[in-house]
């Protein structure tokens, strides 16, 4: 039985490794192409630690993260109780929300330019751009699926409009909006990896952009995705450690 | 749910339409009382887009970046089902390879666009390469999810009915994870449509992406800028509302009963 | 239809309660729209409750006694017709009339003492917590306090909300078929146990349910609903001292009129 469970811990060890060799394979058979082995970029990712330019470019990316997503989660959850709440309001905005929705945050980089100028505040612009109408439809759409007991029951003990929402309508809807922030934070990893592309001179999408500019250095680019990546996962198993803490304490995931 | 519950039929159309109206009023005199020569009022955007359709110029960025969309997703749908289908059904299989997609998932599509003009050059395929990616992994996710959330109880009634393996699969597991997986689609579809404007502002120089971008390179043209996105907007919407269509369809709609 | 006068009313149970009429219904009519046609739910209901009473509304599912209690509550607003409380016209759900819905109704985010003291927001933290312990003992979840409802049963978590009902102190309990969930040895506990509380705080209680047994083990009136449109199509005054013998010829013959009043031999 041990030695199974070691084995079964080992597959996707196996399986990375596989891959890892099927790249260095394909690279060796294309000496003439510009993309690197995991051998190079490897020493990439070694290259960028003695500067403490990566350490830089991390913070300098988390950092915008930080706050556009913050924002967005301190105005999409106020205003998404209110509009779910409220029919008539949700009809009215409606239509906007949804035109708005499908347009992807890079395009909103030349008014983010035009309004913030190239740097730190455009980016923050951006990621809460990209954060603040997920976040507001995923509350809407959570209000709206509150069983109606537990609005009938809050309204019977007297309650008014704003202590039902927060004492009723904002605990019921923590569970899915806790999946609904991790979703959120993913988009705004995403985002800041690309609005650092076009719009400011730090951070990891940055990084990736000027390696390849500057000299092809295509080592650096993959070593600034490989960090990416990880960086991403490190977020994503925070939100989720959090999501697994408060659906534990209420036990009631809401599985379909 | 809310106390006053009865919304009278008209209210369905006068609050839209009232809030829009607003809308464009505030943005109209936003612009008029800034005094601002560079951002565009409503009518202005108006305008620039008539004179872009004059010119076909419109027409041909639009085509560009569907046939893109369509191209990079249906190929992430093909490729995606089978592989999320497979990874669900074998739990083995999916802990071996979980990992590694979990590592390559947080990476944005926009971070590959160098590796994708690398590998394709700059021009339809490294956008396509791109839509690809980004619909691929949330494709194979739900995938796996949906299959897995199957009940058991399903496969125990349809095994015990004498089908064989791949018969379950087809016949019982796919159908009942069709409803989730068609919700995972759509969300791919609205990934799709929002990586090929930014693949488009940075990949190639057509398409809706690209109008942006070079509105505001050549000229300063904010009136195209916002019109452009007006469009993705519009567009989107509508690729969005024909997949909801999708999701009507008799056989598919029982998963659809808690919406609504 | 026959409507019971409250002289008529001869059981020793019978609370020795104030003036007729705590609850009064007055030709009360409730009509949907579905998909453009008019659905009526409930036609001219006449009925009146007197204070302290326990009145069980029988019917079979779909007769509309859910509607008829949601709009004795508030919750619903009647096309025609009025609910009065204490002479009062009802508009909208009040304190104090609290609806006890099936344990669905417990918020799934507090512990049981959260949910107990969720009315309780004006008083003192210490009093809050000093009525609180009251009726967790009141309803026998002594140790359970800190407990979510998830890690509860159904009949506990039953228990929590009538609880958190009583701990408000309403002059009217309404319950919609609070026991339909529950296994049917909890179901006969919960019984006795709402008796009981109904006898140490003399409520008045409006109890939905569809099962005739349940109905005539605890009403002081049983208002038989005929359905579509609900209609009041017998009100049966249960003249039996609590607590109850369900093998008593007497028992039987009540049960037994009511069964085939509602059209059932009682041979299967």
């Amino acid at each position: 039985m041990n030695t199974l469970r070691s084995l079964e811990w080992l597959r996707p060890v196996l399986f990375l490794l596989a891959l890892l060799v099927a790249w260095q394979l394909a690279v060796f058979l294309h000496p003439h192409q510009l993309m690197p082995g995991p051998w190079k970029t490897a020493h990439g990712i070694a290259d960028l630690f003695p500067h403490g330019l990566i350490a830089r470019y991390v913070v300098a990316s988390v950092f915008r993260v930080t706050w556009g997503f913050f924002l967005a989660v301190l105005v999409a959850i106020p205003l998404g109780l209110v509009i779910g709440w409220c029919q008539r309001f949700e009809l009215a905005v409606n239509p906007i929300l949804q035109i708005l929705r499908p347009i992807s945050p890079l395009a909103w980089i030349p008014i983010a330019i035009l309004w913030f100028g190239v740097g730190d505040m455009a980016a923050i612009f951006l990621i809460f751009i990209g954060c603040f109408l997920p976040l507001l439809l995923a509350v809407i759409d959570a209000v709206r699926a509150v069983p109606a007991v537990y609005i009938n029951a809050g309204r019977n003990f007297g309650l008014k409009p704003v202590a039902l929402m927060r004492r009723v309508l904002y605990p019921a809807i923590v569970p899915r909006l806790m999946t609904g922030l991790r979703i959120t934070l993913g988009i705004a990893w995403l985002v800041v990896v690309a609005a650092e592309m076009i719009a400011v001179n730090s951070g990891l999408g940055f990084l990736i952009v000027d390696a390849r500019n500057a000299g092809n250095r295509y080592d650096l680019v993959v070593a600034g995705m490989v960090i990416i990546g990880v960086v991403g996962l490190l977020l994503d198993y925070g939100v989720r450690s959090l999501e697994r803490t408060s659906s534990l304490r209420w036990g009631f995931e809401e599985k379909r | 749910m809310t106390p006053a519950s009865r919304i009278h039929p008209v209210e369905r159309w006068l609050w839209p339409i009232l809030a829009t109206a607003v809308f464009l009023l505030l943005w109209h005199y936003a612009v008029l009382w800034s005094g601002t020569r560079i951002f565009p009022s409503p009518r202005e955007v108006e305008l620039g887009l008539s004179q872009l359709t004059h010119r076909g110029v419109l027409y041909r960025d639009i085509v560009d970046s569907l046939r893109r969309v369509a191209i990079g997703y249906l190929a992430a749908v093909g490729a995606g089902i089978p592989l999320g289908l497979l990874l669900g059904w074998y739990p083995a299989a999916e802990q071996t390879v979980n990992p590694a997609i979990q590592l390559l998932r947080p990476i944005s599509p926009i971070a590959w666009i160098p590796v994708a003009i690398l590998f394709f050059g700059v021009g339809d395929d490294a956008a396509i390469f791109l839509v690809f990616l980004g619909a691929f992994f949330p494709i194979v996710i739900t995938c796996v999810d949906a299959v897995s959330n199957v009940p058991l109880i399903y496969r125990r009634a349809g095994s015990n009915f004498g089908l064989t393996a791949p018969q379950v699969l087809a016949r019982v597991v796919f159908p009942a994870a069709l409803p989730q997986i068609l919700v995972g689609l759509r969300i791919a579809l609205g990934i799709g449509w929002l990586v090929v404007v930014a693949g488009e502002m940075i990949a190639v120089n057509s398409g809706l992406g690209y109008l942006i971008i070079d509105s505001r390179n050549s000229g300063k043209r904010y009136d195209l800028v916002v019109g452009a996105m007006l469009l993705i907007g519009i567009i989107g919407l509508a690729l969005d509302a024909v997949f909801r269509r999708l999701e009507s369809i008799k056989p598919v709609r029982w998963g659809f009963r808690h919406e609504s | 239809m026959i409507r019971a006068s409250a002289d008529s009313f001869t059981g020793d149970a019978m609370p020795r309660a104030s003036a007729a009429g705590k609850l009064r219904v007055e030709n009360l009519g409730v009509a949907f729209q579905r998909e453009g046609a008019t659905l009526p739910v409930l036609d001219d209901v006449n009925l009146s409750v007197r204070d302290g009473e326990f009145v069980c509304l029988l019917g079979p599912s779909g007769c509309g006694k859910s509607t008829l209690l949601n709009a004795m509550a508030g919750f619903l607003q009647p096309t025609s017709g009025q609910v009065l409380v204490d002479g009062e016209v009802v508009r909208g759900p009040d304190p104090r009339r609290i609806f006890v819905f099936q344990e669905r109704g417990v918020f799934p985010w507090l512990t049981v003492a959260g949910n107990i003291g969720f009315g309780l927001g004006k008083l003192s933290r210490e009093e809050r917590a000093k009525r609180v312990q009251h009726y967790v003992q009141m309803v026998g979840l002594q140790g359970f306090e800190k407990s979510y409802p998830h890690e509860l049963s159904g009949g506990m978590k039953q228990r929590v909300e009538v609880a958190r009902a009583l701990a408000v102190n309403p002059d009217v309990l309404f319950l919609d078929e609070p026991f339909g969930a529950l296994d049917s040895i909890t179901r006969m506990v919960m019984r006795s146990e709402l008796l009981r509380i109904w006898e140490a705080e003399r409520k008045t209680i409006l109890f939905v349910t569809h099962d005739i047994d349940e109905a005539v083990q605890l009403a002081d009136r049983v208002v038989v609903i005929s359905a579509r449109p609900g209609r009041i199509q017998q009100i049966v005054d249960v003249d039996l001292q609590h607590p109850r013998d369900i093998s008593s010829p007497r028992y039987l013959k009540l049960r037994d009129g009511i069964l085939s009043q509602i059209g059932l031999a009682h041979r299967i």
